[in-house]
């Protein structure tokens, strides 16, 4: 049998470049501007609806806060773009092409995504040098788990990292024996050590001084442009600060969308949050 | 970067600290030259002359602490408490003793060239994952392997399915009993409860000369220090800080890039390794392997020795097999209705008073001199 295909798949196949630009497997594509897209995202938990047809898009580089009270599903939202918690239906999306419902957590990371938990997380038997160590962008299977040296320019790097985390003094410390709002500093490095495009920050600054709060704000702002930032915060002042797009959340879905100003004279968001 | 270099740790870790050199230099003469030849050159009437009994429980205890060692790796560094190395245990020993048993030749109770349980059980011939069994290199490779890959394919499922702590303990539990039940059946082709025993000869010679058992005590305390050294390599390498982070805040592991699998699947099956290679060492010494073995009790008191000794430490598992060990044997001939309730003891007050087992005495005592 002699099938002749449709003339058209040749020029499709070859990618012409007027069709647009050549779309390439596992890479981050943010040609439009957006890095996250969630889209009619809806879990549910033994028939409570954690998320409910939520939508949510997020530009590259933004910083975007987002708040809402318990339960309106701001650590679900980060649970399934992490893969921890897979959706009941909706899509998730990294940049145009990457489908996060199908990976793993580490093929996530891999792919670009750093996560923050909303309680510090750090290996508190090692030492806070060794847990940046860790954290470091690399070959991360078994194998070379045996011969892998942290040499040269690396150490170069976790000192850097060290520095803007307000760490060096401490780096031989147990990370067990920090206080809380370092270890939470402390996890923030071990996210930015691994250049992620986008970080997702569940309470950061909860447990911190003024000061440190203070910090850790300069810190987010200098970061955004060159990452994309999502805050989960509970500290209005702390969010008024950072001066970004908020989204707030109520009952797994958007209920309000803008600049803090505007999301202060809210009706809905005044009566079921900011006013309570 | 030179400035920063004073706050950074040091680049490299060495293997060991010069005093635990020492250490290994002292139990290299002690248990490579010096018991051996207090055994085999003095006169049994010499007071400096160390018995058969010695050597016998020397070489047992030392098969223990292998064990207690590979727990320690999985348990004490990667947090995944096993209630079931009896089982890999026993099945190094019985891969073993199936080679022992072959080369009984005709010299057994039937004068016959099936081993005695089989004409017992009126078998005409060898069943054919005896094969295989003749053979002392294919044995050794056995030992390796049916422990090896049983760890490997339970390990995979279990914790590809995420399953954790006191669930994965239990599971362990209850695979070491299955297999003690099935071990147990006639049919099974394994001597069913009596197990293997009455052994004549290994690679042709006697196994009852002084010669022979000398060699098998010296073997176990170089597998010994082996497996101590290949433990201690592996955790000062970034494997063992990945693994002790896994134990500490596993979900951060995955944050930050890791699969978690791989890492655990490789010190289980490398822990369920060195266990086989003890219970292949243990099994000419004790001459039996049985069903027992595989009892729950016996995996739980295996990870007793650790606790008591210390876990995450190596070296305290050691101890705590060797200090458990010497207590039950002298236990169990002066007062043996007593001693599960010592054990019991024993590990009550080591949980509660001595969170670091009897290690941590040690780095205590030192800690007061400085």
């Amino acid at each position: 049998m002699n099938l002749s295909l449709p003339e058209t798949s040749d020029t499709f196949f070859q990618g012409n470049s007027s069709l647009g630009h050549p779309l390439l497997p596992g890479v981050l594509d943010t040609s439009h501007r957006v890095i996250l897209y969630l889209e009619e995202v809806t879990v549910t938990f033994d028939g409570f609806r954690a998320l409910n047809n939520l939508s949510l898009a997020i530009d590259a580089g933004e910083l975007r806060c987002i708040i809402g009270p318990n339960g309106a599903g701001k650590t679900t939202m980060m649970d399934v773009i992490t893969g921890k918690t897979r959706p009941d239906s909706g899509s998730i999306y990294f940049g145009q092409t990457i489908d996060l419902t199908r990976m793993s957590e580490p093929e996530i990371v891999t792919a670009g995504i750093g996560r923050k938990f909303q309680k510090p997380t750090v290996f508190e038997q090692h030492s806070v040098f060794d847990n940046l160590e860790l954290a470091l962008r690399g070959e991360k299977r078994v194998r070379h788990s045996w011969h892998s040296r942290c040499q040269g320019e690396q150490r170069d790097r976790i000192a850097e990292i060290l520095e803007t985390i307000h760490l060096l003094p401490m780096a031989r410390q147990q990370s067990g024996a920090l206080s809380h709002g370092q270890k939470q500093w402390l996890e923030i490095g071990m996210l930015l050590i691994q250049e992620p495009e986008l970080l997702l920050l569940d309470e950061p600054v909860a447990g911190m001084t003024d000061e440190e709060s203070e910090q850790s704000a300069e810190l987010f702002l200098s970061l955004a442009g060159r990452h994309s930032l999502m805050v989960v915060e509970h500290d209005m002042a702390f969010v008024s600060k950072l001066n970004s797009r908020v989204t707030v959340l109520h009952e797994g879905s958007v209920l309000a969308e803008g600049r803090m100003e505007e999301i202060r004279h809210h009706p809905r968001v005044i009566e079921v949050y900011l006013g309570r | 970067m030179d400035s920063h270099s004073s706050a950074l740790p040091p680049e490299k870790q060495p293997l060991l600290s010069p005093l635990a050199w020492k250490g290994v230099g002292l139990y290299a003469i002690l248990c490579l030259l010096v018991v051996p030849l207090l055994h085999l050159l003095l006169d049994a009437h010499s007071p400096w002359h160390i018995s058969a009994y010695f050597i016998n429980l020397g070489g047992k205890i030392l098969c223990y602490a292998i064990v207690a060692v590979a727990l320690d790796l999985i348990w004490g560094y990667a947090g995944i408490l096993s209630l079931g190395h009896g089982l890999f245990f026993a099945l190094g020993g019985y891969a073993f003793g199936m080679y022992l048993m072959r080369s009984i030749g005709r010299d057994g109770v039937y004068h016959a060239d099936l081993p005695d349980f089989m004409v017992f059980l009126n078998w005409k011939e060898l069943p054919w994952y005896w094969t295989g069994s003749d053979h002392f290199f294919l044995s050794v490779l056995l030992v390796l392997l049916i422990p090896g890959l049983l760890a490997f394919v339970f390990g995979y499922f279990a914790f590809r399915s995420r399953i954790k702590g006191v669930y994965f303990s239990i599971i362990t539990q209850a695979l070491t009993y299955a297999f003690m039940l099935l071990f147990f059946r006639n049919e099974t082709g394994f001597g069913g409860n009596n197990g293997f025993t009455d052994f004549k000869r290994l690679l042709g010679m006697s196994i009852t000369t002084p010669e022979m058992r000398v060699t098998l005590f010296v073997l176990s305390a170089l597998t010994l220090l082996a497996a101590l050294l290949l433990c201690r390599w592996m955790i000062t390498r970034k494997f063992g800080r990945i693994l002790t982070a896994i134990r500490d805040a596993e979900s951060r592991v995955m944050f930050i890039g890791y699969q978690p699998l791989w890492y655990k699947l490789t010190a289980w099956t490398l822990s369920a390794l060195l266990a086989a290679i003890a219970g292949a060492l243990y099994v000419p010494q004790v001459g039996i392997i049985n069903p027992s073995e595989m009892s729950p009790a016996n995996s739980i008191e295996i990870a007793i020795w650790v606790a008591v000794g210390g876990r995450a430490s190596l070296i305290g598992p050691v101890l705590g097999a060797i200090t458990v060990n010497l207590a039950k044997s002298w236990f169990t001939v002066s007062f043996p209705e007593y001693w599960l309730f010592f054990l019991g003891l024993l590990f009550v007050t080591v949980t509660l008073w001595l969170p670091g087992g009897l290690i941590s005495l040690l780095s205590r005592l030192r800690k007061g001199e400085s």
